[in-house]
């Protein structure tokens, strides 16, 4: 192991896993945000919009992520709709993430039993106190570890960003590993980053984790 | 030449060519599901060790495989063993370690979750611990763990779509060749081929993830 070569190449990887992390923090909250809208889309009944929420979401699961990608940054941009590689990837990743976050909200406001809501309007909560003092609390503590779940997994799921040329940490250690043969070096510091990134992300969720599943308390 | 678009995948030889490499996927994937499937369920009964020593083995096998992307370690398994192996074993080999320690976590999940009064009636009948496996936990754990187990079948094929990034001729791949030969002629080839790959996964994994919720359906009830 060549120590020199990788103090050298040390900020090349701080600048990819920056990189990394941008993608990653776009893609988990829009992720968020998407799944939370097609959850309540689903869980209303919303009329028509309900039918293209489960359409997407079964294709979106049922689908590989890089193929996603490659059709949104090659596919789409030969009929007209050109998109920087960065904006392709959030978009990418918020596509597969969107539904999973959805089915990971689902089941979280599909778990709220009947009782409670009857019991909510029993003693005269109006609809928006429900939702916000019934549902959403128990509904978030039961989604809450899928949740987590799938943001280490959208995480993850940004290595595939190295195939439309983005210079992410997957990318930056293909390269040294194509000029300079020193393989070894540089698939540890690649290993040594995602970890960096990723158990905090996980230590620090779990830890969350345990508090925001006060709304299961006293079941 | 009048081929505007989809008659690109039609033309020639290009369909059959895909189907091809959909096929090396389905190859890798398929080798890669029934491993992990045989020796998941060995790491899974492994797991529920009464010793602890072994337990935190497993587990750090497990987690250490789940933190790191697969990308990941297609890489470092393609560049630090590449003792003439070819990306296709190579990928084979890492589905397999991460499908095994996934499939180990499910099996775990499936037999701790029997109630324990299960086993100690077989062992107050007299049965010995092979016979309590073969009797008594198996075939009520089959039940509970089936659904998610063909949950992560499905999850393994969509995640063969990356051994193209180590080299492995198979349907993007040869996606890509086609929609490089013929993008002079055909602008939009890119838009039909991909989009027609996208297609081509939906309907391999589609059905096996309905028959996963079906089954988990019917065997909640």
């Amino acid at each position: 192991m060549n120590f020199g070569f990788i103090v050298q190449s040390l900020p090349l990887y701080w600048k990819a896993a920056q990189l990394t992390l941008t993608i990653s923090v776009w893609a988990i909250a829009l992720s968020l945000l998407v799944g939370f809208l097609c959850s309540l889309a689903i869980y209303y009944r919303v009329r028509v919009l309900k039918s293209i929420v489960k359409v997407y979401i079964e294709f979106s699961r049922n689908t590989p992520s890089l193929i996603q990608l490659f059709f949104l940054y090659y596919g789409l941009t030969q009929i007209g709709l050109k998109l920087e590689a960065e904006l392709c990837a959030v978009a990418g990743l918020t596509f597969l993430g969107g539904s999973y976050m959805a089915e990971a909200f689902r089941s979280g406001l599909e778990a709220v039993g009947k009782t409670q809501i009857e019991s909510g309007l029993s003693i005269g909560l109006s609809r928006a106190q429900l939702v916000r003092y019934v549902i959403f609390p128990q509904a978030f503590s039961v989604s809450m570890p899928a949740l987590e779940a799938n943001a280490i997994f959208l995480m993850k799921e940004t290595s595939i960003v190295s195939a439309v040329a983005l210079p992410d940490l997957m990318f930056v250690a293909k390269d040294l590993i194509g000029m300079y043969y020193s393989t070894t070096e540089a698939l540890t510091l690649l290993v040594l980053f995602y970890l960096l990134l990723l158990l905090p992300v996980s230590l620090l969720l779990s830890a969350l984790e345990r508090k925001v599943r006060y709304g299961q308390f006293g079941n | 030449m009048a081929s505007s678009g989809i008659n690109v995948i039609f033309e020639g030889s290009n369909l059959l060519r895909l189907l091809n490499g959909l096929l090396v996927t389905a190859r890798i994937a398929l080798v890669s599901v029934l491993i992990s499937g045989v020796l998941g369920i060995v790491l899974g009964i492994v797991m529920t060790s009464k010793w602890k020593a072994v337990r935190s083995v497993c587990r750090v096998y497990l987690e250490a495989v789940r933190i790191i992307p697969i990308l990941v370690w297609l890489f470092i398994f393609y560049f630090t063993l590449n003792l003439e192996l070819g990306g296709e074993v190579v990928s084979i080999m890492v589905f397999s370690l991460w499908g095994t320690a996934e499939m180990g976590d499910i099996v775990r999940g499936a037999v701790g979750s029997l109630p324990k009064h299960q086993r100690e009636s077989g062992a107050a009948l007299g049965l010995t611990n092979v016979q309590i496996y073969r009797y008594v936990i198996i075939p009520q754990t089959v039940r509970r763990l089936l659904p998610a187990a063909i949950n992560l079948a499905t999850r393994m094929i969509k995640t063969t779509s990356l051994v193209v990034l180590i080299g492995v001729v198979e349907v993007l791949k040869v996606g890509q060749q086609i929609i490089e030969r013929s993008i002079l002629e055909v602008p939009t080839a890119s838009f039909w081929i991909y989009g027609f790959i996208f297609l081509l996964y939906f309907a391999v994994c589609y059905p096996v993830s309905l028959l996963s919720k079906r089954l988990e359906r019917k065997w909640q009830s």
